[in-house]
């Protein structure tokens, strides 16, 4: 197994650095229902990481909890080295949590470029009469967040689209916005949510090429939940797959292709 | 052809981010205020100072209150109207306290007040949504009338229950009062409310907009953005309320220069939400256009048997234009629920590529 | 101070109970057409998601056209039917010119649609009826109007008969429509719809009809409310502030619990008028009827943000 400290360099030269973020044992239930067992795993810096399983299997549950959405009954989270406290969602991002919904989760009354906008939000810092003047700090923050958010646009290639309100947008398109969004605030774990749900195989290789590339050029660590196991077998580094709440594999995709319990639990199992 | 944006470009994102990146919206701004600070207090009749300007400066006010929390931060408010009486109450209360303090100070601190009481009632959004939030405003609503009307220190212990404007002076000229004459009210309104439009674009185009708009169109997408909820719906408001209170304190002393406590029962609140809903929610121009239409109609609708010779009575006139006024509500929302001011895009959108519709 | 909060009240309860029982039938008589009106509210928002705020001036409405139908010489009970035709056609106009334009609107559309409504209602009903106080024909329908008298604890109580009737007619009426909601193919419908639109539809009975329909069934209760909040206190624009008080009945209940309309309503009527008699006159100068209801509702909600009877949310996203 590796060191928890130490990096190393994967095949194709990308770093995979230290553990940035730790699951330790988290069971989540909702009454009686428990959505998560005693789960245990870790995401490391620079990779991607995949959570995969049948539909119902917790996987939505458990970046509920990583994002500070729904709150463990045991277990600890810890980030970058320190357990984290009970915080609300709003102060998990200000940490540096970033993610997509699987359901999109855009500001339908606002324009794309709002919309990446508010992706900013968590590192601006102007006061309400800056604000209200439009002088000093807000004009100047203002400026040199658009520049960051422009070039997110531009990297997705949303230019074209950028003062159109996201109500119109198709839904591809609006898959896209809303990884702008998450990566203009310059996350240091990028969440996805079924990324490529409900896509056709075009726009599935274009989203597959986003996140490999936001991955690349920015070495964002990236998280993310699959139920279609074809896709995300060629994207991540290492997999998890879960089933019923509990974690029946951990490891690489090869790994986890020969687990005898993840096959199982794909392919049906006569008991 | 007059609305053509062709050939103005933008090098720097500064200039995109500028008020009005369209050189003709600019013009177009200059023109009216051209109008309403030259123009019409030159031209205009006691009659229109009284029955058109002041009112509609001072409704535009109170609906833009109102839009910031409803239109922007999207939280549904029945009870403008008891705000706008605690503004009201308030300015009253500090200068009759302290009869040394300028009006238009006392107009502008008495919204403090109002902002104080708004967050206040405003401590249920951070749990109830919807609906039950707009009924919650009413609590806000029956509740702060009641007060006005039993809590006798607010009106100094009147015998009628009653707030009277007293007549004082801001640099030597009355301001309010019955000495003060109606182009000095309407410059005071005007001042106020050209400041209070500005700070609202310059808050709305920015970050805290976003804030409010994200927490409006999906909130808990926004709690998982960054943004803290309760500090956007109680900031929301706090300063809608401050407006709101701004306004009412305006109502009081710029123009109706009395109040009872059920001046600012439901049925204000009501027109105040009309007008921001028929002038747009979530636009900053609509609240004028809303209660130029509002403030306008029953002048219209009263001046206008007169003109066509017809004998009518007052109280007619004033139940049709009710069921006139209910009656347009649903025919705008019909034809454009987005309201007044989304009419004006698209017909600005048509202009800027007149007459090459490709 | 503490004492005329914490004890007083109470030992005045216990001194006269004749007058405490006085005091909770009043209660329990506002209270049931608090209900009744919340009813009508649930069944218009089950079934088209609109929050109706016109309800109030439907019970103004239907009280002066059957007195203006009363005072144009039509027998009383015939005027009642008439009445009931005139909430019937105002609910497919309702339907035809106002809610199928507006179908798939934002919420707050349609509740702005509803305030229109109510405004064009109230310059209507001001042209043809006018707007002063009116008597409602009460005898003419047959209420009696007398009151008995009862002695409980050596005290004195005295019941209204046509509270007495008002109580009875409102109840019969609960029942029904709790009846029709489960027990006929229409009801189950409207009932359905609440929790699943398009299923409830593939079931094969039109939105529109059933639109029509509750809208008509809330000009009945309107009738019935307007009748009986019109004996007690005379027909005008003012009787419309009751419906005002369905509103803090459904934060209570919520807006989609028809036993949380009914519970929710008796629990207000009740306690707003305790409050009133035993908190509100002695310390705070009276008229807290306007308020206590929304108040009340506010902090129940903060505290149980889901209403007194429903589910706690969980959130998914």
């Amino acid at each position: 197994m590796l060191d928890a400290t130490e990096g190393h360099t994967t095949a194709d030269g990308r770093k995979i650095g230290p553990v940035v973020m730790e699951m330790k044992n988290i069971t989540l239930r909702f009454g009686g229902v428990v959505a998560i067992e005693n789960i245990s795993f870790d995401i490391r810096e620079g990779e991607i990481r995949a959570i995969i399983g049948p539909n119902g299997a917790g996987k939505s549950s458990m970046l509920n909890v990583v994002s500070g959405f729904y709150t463990p009954q045991e277990g600890e989270v810890w980030f970058r080295g320190q357990p984290r406290p009970p915080m609300k969602p709003y102060q998990v991002a200000r940490q540096g949590i970033a993610r997509t919904f699987q359901n999109i989760a855009l500001f339908e009354g606002m324009t794309v470029l709002d919309n990446v906008m508010t992706g900013r939000l968590t590192h601006m810092k102007a006061g309400l009469f800056s604000q209200a003047l439009w002088k000093g700090r807000a004009e100047a923050e203002e400026t040199a967040n658009r520049e960051i958010a422009e070039r997110v646009i531009d990297f997705l290639e949303i230019q074209a689209i950028r003062k159109t309100p996201v109500s119109r947008l198709p839904y591809g398109l609006k898959k896209r916005v809303e990884l702008a969004r998450a990566l203009a605030a310059e996350p240091k774990l990028l969440l996805l949510d079924e990324p490529m749900a409900g896509m056709n195989v075009e726009e599935k290789e274009d989203m597959s090429r986003f996140i490999l590339d936001v991955n690349d050029e920015f070495g964002t660590t990236i998280a993310l939940i699959e139920h279609d196991m074809g896709v995300v077998m060629d994207l991540s580094d290492r997999v998890v797959v879960m089933d019923y709440g509990k974690k029946i594999g951990d490891g690489t995709p090869d790994e986890v292709r020969n687990n005898q319990e993840v096959i199982d639990a794909y392919l049906g199992v006569q008991h | 052809m007059f609305y053509r944006a062709a050939g103005q470009f933008k090098t720097s994102y500064r200039a995109d981010q500028a008020l009005f990146p369209v050189r003709q919206d600019a013009m177009l701004l200059g023109f009216i205020l051209i109008l309403a600070w030259v123009v019409f207090p030159l031209t205009a009749s006691e009659f229109a100072f009284q029955t058109l300007l002041i009112p509609i400066l001072i409704y535009s006010l109170a609906a833009l209150g109102l839009n910031i929390l409803t239109g922007y931060a999207g939280q549904l408010s029945l009870g403008t109207a008891a705000f706008m009486g605690v503004g009201a109450y308030a300015c009253y209360k500090m200068v009759t306290l302290m009869p040394w303090m300028s009006p238009v100070v006392a107009i502008l601190l008495s919204g403090v007040f109002s902002a104080g009481i708004g967050v206040v009632f405003g401590i249920p959004s951070l749990r109830i949504k919807g609906f039950y939030l707009a009924i919650a405003t009413l609590a806000a609503q029956f509740f702060l009338v009641w007060l006005f009307e039993k809590w006798a220190w607010l009106y100094n212990y009147n015998a009628s229950g009653a707030i009277q404007v007293p007549n004082l002076q801001s640099f030597g000229v009355y301001v309010s009062g019955p000495q003060a004459t109606s182009m000095v009210q309407y410059y005071v309104v005007l001042a106020v409310v050209t400041l209070l439009t500005w700070v609202c674009i310059n808050l709305t185009r920015g970050t805290t907009g976003r804030i409010w708009k994200a927490t409006r169109d999906m909130d808990f997408a926004a709690e998982l953005i960054g943004i803290n909820l309760m500090k956007s719906k109680l900031g929301a408001f706090a300063v809608s309320s401050y407006i709101v209170g701004v306004a009412g304190a305006l109502f009081v002393f710029m123009w109706r220069g009395a109040a009872e406590p059920n001046l600012f029962d439901v049925p204000l609140s009501f027109r105040i939400l009309f007008i921001a809903i028929i002038g747009g929610l979530g636009s900053i121009l609509g609240n004028y256009l809303g209660a130029i239409l509002i403030v306008g109609l029953p002048v219209i609708l009263g001046v206008l048997p007169e003109v066509l010779g017809m004998q009518t009575d007052s109280a007619l006139a004033e139940h049709l234009n009710t069921m006139i006024v209910g009656a347009l509500i649903i025919f705008f929302l019909i034809v454009e629920p987005h309201g007044l001011a989304q009419l004006w895009r698209l017909i600005r959108e048509k202009l800027v590529i007149w007459p090459f519709p490709h | 101070m503490l004492h005329d909060i914490f004890i007083a009240p109470f030992a005045d309860m216990i001194a006269a109970p004749d007058f405490l029982m006085q005091v909770l039938w009043e209660g329990l008589v506002s209270g049931i057409l608090y209900a009744l009106i919340a009813l009508g509210f649930v069944l218009i928002y089950r079934s088209s998601r609109i929050f109706n705020f016109a309800q109030g001036i439907m019970v103004v409405f239907a009280a002066l056209t059957l007195v203006g139908l009363h005072a144009m010489g039509v027998p009383a009970w015939i005027s009642v039917v008439l009445t009931l035709a005139v909430m019937f056609g105002l609910a497919v106009a309702i339907e035809r010119v106002v809610l199928r334009p507006l179908v798939g609107q934002p919420d707050i559309i349609l509740f702005m649609a509803t305030i229109g409504i109510t405004l064009f209602l109230i310059g209507f009903g001001e042209i043809i009826f006018g707007g002063e106080n009116k008597v409602m024909i009460t005898e003419e329908l047959g209420i009696p109007t007398g009151s008995w008298t009862l002695e409980p604890f050596g005290g004195l109580l005295i019941l209204e008969q046509k509270d007495v009737t008002a109580v009875a007619v409102a109840a019969m009426l609960v029942v029904g429509l709790l009846v029709f909601l489960n027990r006929t193919q229409m009801g189950r419908a409207i009932r359905a719809l609440g929790d699943d639109s398009q299923a409830a539809l593939s079931v094969g009975i039109s939105l529109r009809t059933i639109w029509v329909l509750v809208w008509f069934i809330a000009g009945i209760i309107a009738l019935v409310t307007g009748i009986a909040w019109g004996a007690r206190a005379g027909v005008s624009f003012a009787l419309e502030v009751i419906a005002y008080k369905a509103l803090p009945v459904l934060m209570l209940g919520g807006l989609e619990s028809i036993a949380g309309a009914i519970i929710g309503g008796l629990m207000i009527g009740v306690l707003e008028k305790l409050f009133e008699i035993y908190w509100g006159q002695p310390l705070l100068g009276g008229n807290t009827e306007t308020w206590f209801a929304f108040v009340l509702a506010l902090i129940v909600l903060l505290f149980r943000p889901q209403g007194l009877f429903g589910e706690r949310i969980i959130e998914r996203v």
